[in-house]
């Protein structure tokens, strides 16, 4: 339904984004939708950034991060878990599809799982229709806080 | 002596130990060469699955460490290197390196592979463990360092294929032997080990059925970087085996091969490959593990264990006689347990080898005048070190005798630790230490960015159209200059860059190449010594995660551009970061003068630091101190340890005190201790130790005849004609879920030292696992050709004790004849556990940091950072760590020790560039990043969180969490990620 969706992923610099470097290395093809975005922890990721990310018209997007028990800093992965959850309530909310966001965990030697998530996740989003907020152009999502 | 010291260090070996000794050098300010035959650092580790305890990939955590290897100023690594000969004396070797040929120059490598794909030779891959195959010229493993190719010798057919097919001209194929002289101070053997090769046991089949595997062949079919991609499938034909089966000890405490003692590491290997192999496998799977003892002595080994078991891992306790292979290719186990003689059919047997000092390691260590064991292992001249017989050279790692990834940790830091105090005064004498010049105040500029796109040969190039990349990104706001290079991370362009920031007046540099995870500390470096802030330099990564992964040329170019765009945007946004520094006070804090207290104190003071020593008694020792140490064995060891430690005369000791208040972080400690004094220190040690905690039942406390193992362990003559020893009192049971690790040797200590006064002696030993490892194994065996008789038990068939008189008369079932027996004891000697001790919460509390479940010091990370808190500047070692024996403690003390150092010779701690900033003026004081930081940086001062720089390890969950945006972390601030994403999502691009 969606042929060109447009995906941001949010890939902890310790595991998901080093997985997505090793695809590299093996040569993992994966859809070129996805357009991956360095970040420190998943933790970090605020909830006003990942709705901006839609509010930008991104039609999909999904923050990885470490497996349970092997984030650096501890505790980042499991928080970056429910506020993704809380956040796709939210999506819900505001008229978009929870399925749009995702989270994800894969280790660092996790190439060919890190493409099949990426494989996974840009199908999903291709059988959904381009995000409303796309369609409507620069006129924003309500209710996000821009500070 | 007269010897003019060099403030080097040769460590020969660059798998986990070396490194770990390697780095800690380094960052003590000793130049350092990490020396590895190999074409790659990294040793056994990157051969494993995953690590134990903690099911860790063991890449994940181990790659960072190689990086900061690679990056090290002081570091130099010597990979495909040979150690050929060592002179001269303590303070200054020549030593004599010989560079095999590596036919491909790691600095003009690209690791494109282009030269792999055009190389006809195939051959088994040394590093999937012959399962799958590799070219003659190949990359050791995917993430190794030096990240470059090399040709394998034997293989190679000389057809310069490679040589024309490489676009860097990095293949030379004549490229002769070099030998070259350094001269260093200290040497420091971490060789390593290699795994027993079975294949003389005929009777298990190895080499001749192709689904009986060793132990580490098996980490390669499991991991997702081996043959099978991480899908669980047994060699002979790819199938998903429904059952497997473990052979513990193979190799190992085996008396007729000549190899008595314990492997120390297979038990636990063995229960994480069932583990991981029930968790990858896509059907119903049997693990069956066929063992003698089951050795979880390890923090959170017997969890572990227990965990295992529960999900499903089978413990059989059997002998294992032969495997045949039977007609469907499954493979016959015959065995004997204690129900006698059995057969059972696996789809695939995993033999746990033993390890083994290599063989060229200990020709080297004789060459070198060390006087390796009897089987090869170079252990220390003295219990609790890691000196070599030949002064000036120490060793550590499995090479000095089997053990675990973390236990090799502790041990290289140790060595570290010993040369360090040898080459004291010549500390920052060879360091290569950087100076930075301050950047030029770019805030006030309009942002100038400079783009650079690297063709990286043809890897981007070959894909992507750099010349459009080029000219999309000359046209993007702040742009003032773009162009493309051939490889912009090659000596000439970097310079170039270099002239083109300062010719143009460049404020921001994007590189458009490879990965940031490598190549960004490189950039950034080449900004920095253009006059201009490092952090105002940005990457996209338009290789790894493109060109490399999208084949088509319209769509990676386009993808390519956009990722440009996305970098510039952020960059127009970045602002300079100063680093900040802190002055560290050159002196730690030791709380605890026990013996790891003793030793890591002794440690720091031979190394040139001051040090505070509190203890709370009186007297030096812990355990060993007079009264209640009189009459321990080693208490005269320990005694002379703390005369030599107090005797310092940088050592400040603290009778009868303990810290009350602590204020400050690392580098600048505040800490008040009971008796008035403010201690100022730049690092803390926490060695308070443990206690014996207090048997419950066994008519402990009610019958005369009762006592425990440290209570009997000073009075080796008893008065008593039959003795018996109760093990694990208290310790793997619910309560206390963990194995007290030290009782069962000294219990067998005893034991001997019992029958050696008196032969006439019974001595029952009642155990359930008789946990001696490593080396220790000989007291076991020793004790069973002395006639002490071993008894097991089980858990609810626990040995029932009743009164007799002055006698007590122990009952307990014999497992193989399964009847009652009754012993007459006049002395039943208990080996109760090792608990934490109060004083250990009471002190997390203080330094806040944490205590694991059962009340021991928690550690950073518990394979490669085993005595590091987490929180920067403090440390732990000895028993308040967990329970260990006295050799371990003072190897953790001297551990430590070298930790400390790191900071305290820095002279100050910069913290890293990336760390979370309070707003003061949107901050309500709310506590929630207070609470949420995992490391307990947060704290309100007035009314106002404030994070210090110097602790914050800049994850960003506070940023998340916060909610009045009031905290963000520097480099990614809401505004620079947003203008990222919108540049990511315009509609033009895609």
């Amino acid at each position: 339904m969606n042929p060109n969706p447009r995906i941001i992923a949010f890939c902890c610099c310790n595991c998901a984004y080093a997985a997505a470097d090793l695809a590299g290395s093996l040569r993992v093809a994966y859809d070129p939708e996805i357009t991956i975005v360095a970040i420190p922890c998943t933790g970090a990721v605020e909830p006003a950034v990942v709705l901006s990310a839609f509010e930008e018209g991104a039609d999909g997007v999904f923050v990885a991060g470490c497996l349970d028990g092997e984030c650096r800093y501890k505790s980042g992965n499991l928080r970056a878990r429910e506020r993704v959850q809380t956040l796709r309530a939210a999506l819900e909310h505001i008229g978009l599809e929870a399925e749009r966001l995702e989270m994800y965990q894969v280790s660092a030697a996790m190439a060919a799982r890190f493409g099949e998530i990426a494989g996974e996740f840009a199908a999903r989003i291709r059988g959904l229709p381009p995000s409303p907020v796309r369609q409507r152009g620069k006129s924003g999502v309500s209710g996000v806080d821009r500070g | 002596m007269a010897v003019n010291r060099v403030g080097a260090v040769l460590v020969a070996g660059g798998g986990v130990a070396g490194i770990q000794a390697a780095l800690d050098l380094a960052e003590g300010g000793f130049r350092v060469y990490l020396v590895d035959e190999a074409f790659a650092l990294g040793g056994k580790v990157p051969l494993l699955s995953r690590t134990f305890p903690t099911n860790e990939c063991s890449l994940c955590s181990f790659s960072p460490w190689l990086a900061e290897c690679a990056r090290h100023p002081n570091l130099t690594i010597l990979t495909n290197t040979r150690v050929e000969d060592v002179a001269g004396e303590p303070g200054r070797f020549r030593v004599i390196l010989r560079r095999l040929p590596r036919g491909v120059d790691p600095e003009q490598c690209k690791a494109c592979g282009e030269c792999a794909a055009v190389c006809p030779v195939e051959i088994p891959d040394a590093f999937n463990m012959g399962f799958s195959t590799r070219k003659a010229i190949f990359q050791p493993y995917p993430q190794a360092y030096p990240r470059a190719f090399a040709i394998d010798r034997g293989a190679c057919l000389e057809c310069t294929l490679c040589v024309a097919a490489c676009p860097a001209g990095a293949v030379t194929l004549d490229e002769p032997e070099r030998t070259r002289e350094i001269e260093v101070g200290a040497v420091i053997l971490c060789p390593g080990y290699e795994p027993f090769d079975p294949t003389p046991l005929e009777n298990l089949g190895y080499g001749r059925f192709s689904d009986v595997v060793t132990g580490l062949e098996f980490e390669r079919l499991l991991s997702v970087g081996g043959p099978f991609g991480g899908r669980l499938a047994r060699p002979s034909d790819g199938r998903a085996p429904r059952s497997i089966a473990w052979i513990q000890c193979v190799g190992s405490r085996n008396r007729a091969l000549g190899r008595e003692y314990c492997s120390a590491v297979c038990c636990m290997a063995a229960l994480k490959a069932a583990v991981t192999a029930r968790e990858q496998a896509e059907g119903p799977l049997e693990t069956v593990i066929f063992y003698q003892e089951m050795r979880t002595f390890g923090k959170g080994f017997e969890r572990y264990r227990r965990r295992a078991e529960q999900a499903g891992v089978c413990l059989w306790r059997a002998g294992v006689d032969s495997v045949r292979q039977v007609e469907d290719g499954g493979l016959e186990l015959r065995y004997a347990d204690e129900q006698g003689a059995g057969r059972r059919v696996f789809d695939l047997v995993v033999l746990s080898v033993g390890v083994q000092p290599p063989s060229g390691a200990v020709e080297l260590a004789r060459r070198l005048g060390l006087k390796p064991d009897r089987h090869g292992f170079c252990t220390p001249a003295a219990p609790g070190g890691t000196a070599a017989v030949r002064p000036g050279v120490f060793a550590a790692g499995a090479f000095a005798g089997p053990k675990d990834i973390a236990g090799a940790v502790i041990e290289s830091s140790a060595a570290a630790a010993e040369a360090a105090a040898l080459l004291a005064g010549a500390r920052g004498a060879e360091k290569r230490g950087e100076t930075l010049a301050p950047g030029r105040d770019v805030r006030k500029e309009v942002p100038r960015v400079g783009v650079v796109v690297c063709r990286c040969g043809t890897n981007i190039a070959g894909v992507v159209s750099v010349p459009v990349v080029v000219r999309s990104a000359e046209k993007l706001d702040g742009v003032a200059l773009a162009l493309e290079m051939t490889h912009a991370c090659s000596e000439d362009s970097l310079s170039r860059i270099r002239d083109v920031v300062r010719e143009y007046g460049l404020n921001r540099l994007v590189v458009a190449a490879c990965s940031p995870r490598s190549h960004k500390p490189l950039f950034q470096q080449v900004l920095r010594e253009a006059g201009i802030n490092a952090y105002l330099c940005e990457m996209a990564n338009i290789r790894d995660h493109c060109a490399w992964v999208h084949t088509n040329a319209r769509v990676a170019t386009a993808k390519a551009c956009k990722l440009v765009a996305m970098a510039v945007a952020k960059a127009r946004l970045l602002e300079p970061v100063i680093d900040v520094t802190v002055p560290v006070v050159p002196a730690a804090l030791v709380v605890g003068a026990g013996p790891s207290g003793l030793a890591a104190a002794l440690g720091l003071a031979e190394q040139g630091f001051e040090v505070h020593l509190v203890e709370k008694e009186a007297q030096a020792g812990g355990g060993y101190r007079p009264g209640p140490g009189d009459g321990l064995p080693d208490a005269q060891s320990v005694r002379s340890l703390a005369e030599q430690t107090l005797q310092h005369p940088l050592v400040r000791f603290y009778p009868d005190n303990e810290p009350v208040a602590v204020d400050g972080h690392v580098g600048q400690f505040h800490t008040r201790l009971r008796g008035g004094q403010t201690v100022r220190h730049g690092t803390v040690v926490l060695a308070t130790g443990a206690r014996e905690a207090r048997p419950d039942g066994y008519l402990y406390g009610e019958h005369p005849a009762v006592c425990t193992l440290t209570k009997a362990e000073r009075q080796p003559d008893p008065d008593a004609g039959t003795v018996v020893f109760i093990q694990c009192v208290g310790s793997r049971s619910k309560e206390r879920p963990y194995c007290s690790r030290t009782c069962c040797r000294r219990s067998l200590q005893l034991a001997l030292k019992m029958k050696e006064v008196d032969p006439e002696r019974n001595i029952y030993v009642l155990f359930r696992d008789l946990v001696v490892y490593g080396a220790d194994e000989e007291l076991y065996t020793c004790a069973r050709s002395r006639g002490i008789v071993f008894i097991r038990y089980q858990p609810r068939g626990e040995p029932a004790l009743a009164p007799a008189g002055k006698q007590v008369t122990v009952a307990i079932t014999d497992p193989v004849l399964k009847r009652p027996i009754r012993i007459a004891a006049d002395l039943v000697i208990l080996a109760a556990a090792t608990e934490a001790s109060g004083d250990s919460r009471a002190l997390a509390h203080l330094f806040k940091v944490p205590t694991d479940r059962d009340g021991f010091f928690l550690e950073a990370h518990t394979t490669l950072r085993p005595v590091d808190f987490s929180a920067a500047g403090v440390f732990m070692c000895g028993d308040a760590a967990g329970p260990k024996t006295l050799s371990e403690s003072l190897l953790e003390g001297r551990a430590v020790a070298t930790r400390c150092a790191a900071v305290l010779s820095k002279g100050e701690v910069r913290a890293r560039g990336v760390y979370a900033r309070v707003s003061p003026d949107r901050c309500a004081a709310c506590l929630r990043c207070v609470r949420v930081c995992p490391f307990n940086v947060p704290v309100i001062v007035g009314n106002t969180s404030r994070i210090e720089p110097v602790q914050c390890q800049g994850c960003g969950i506070c940023v998340a969490e916060c909610p009045n945006r009031a905290i963000h972390l520097i480099g990614y601030r809401q505004e620079q990620l947003l203008a990222l994403l919108r540049a990511g999502l315009r509609e033009v691009a895609g």
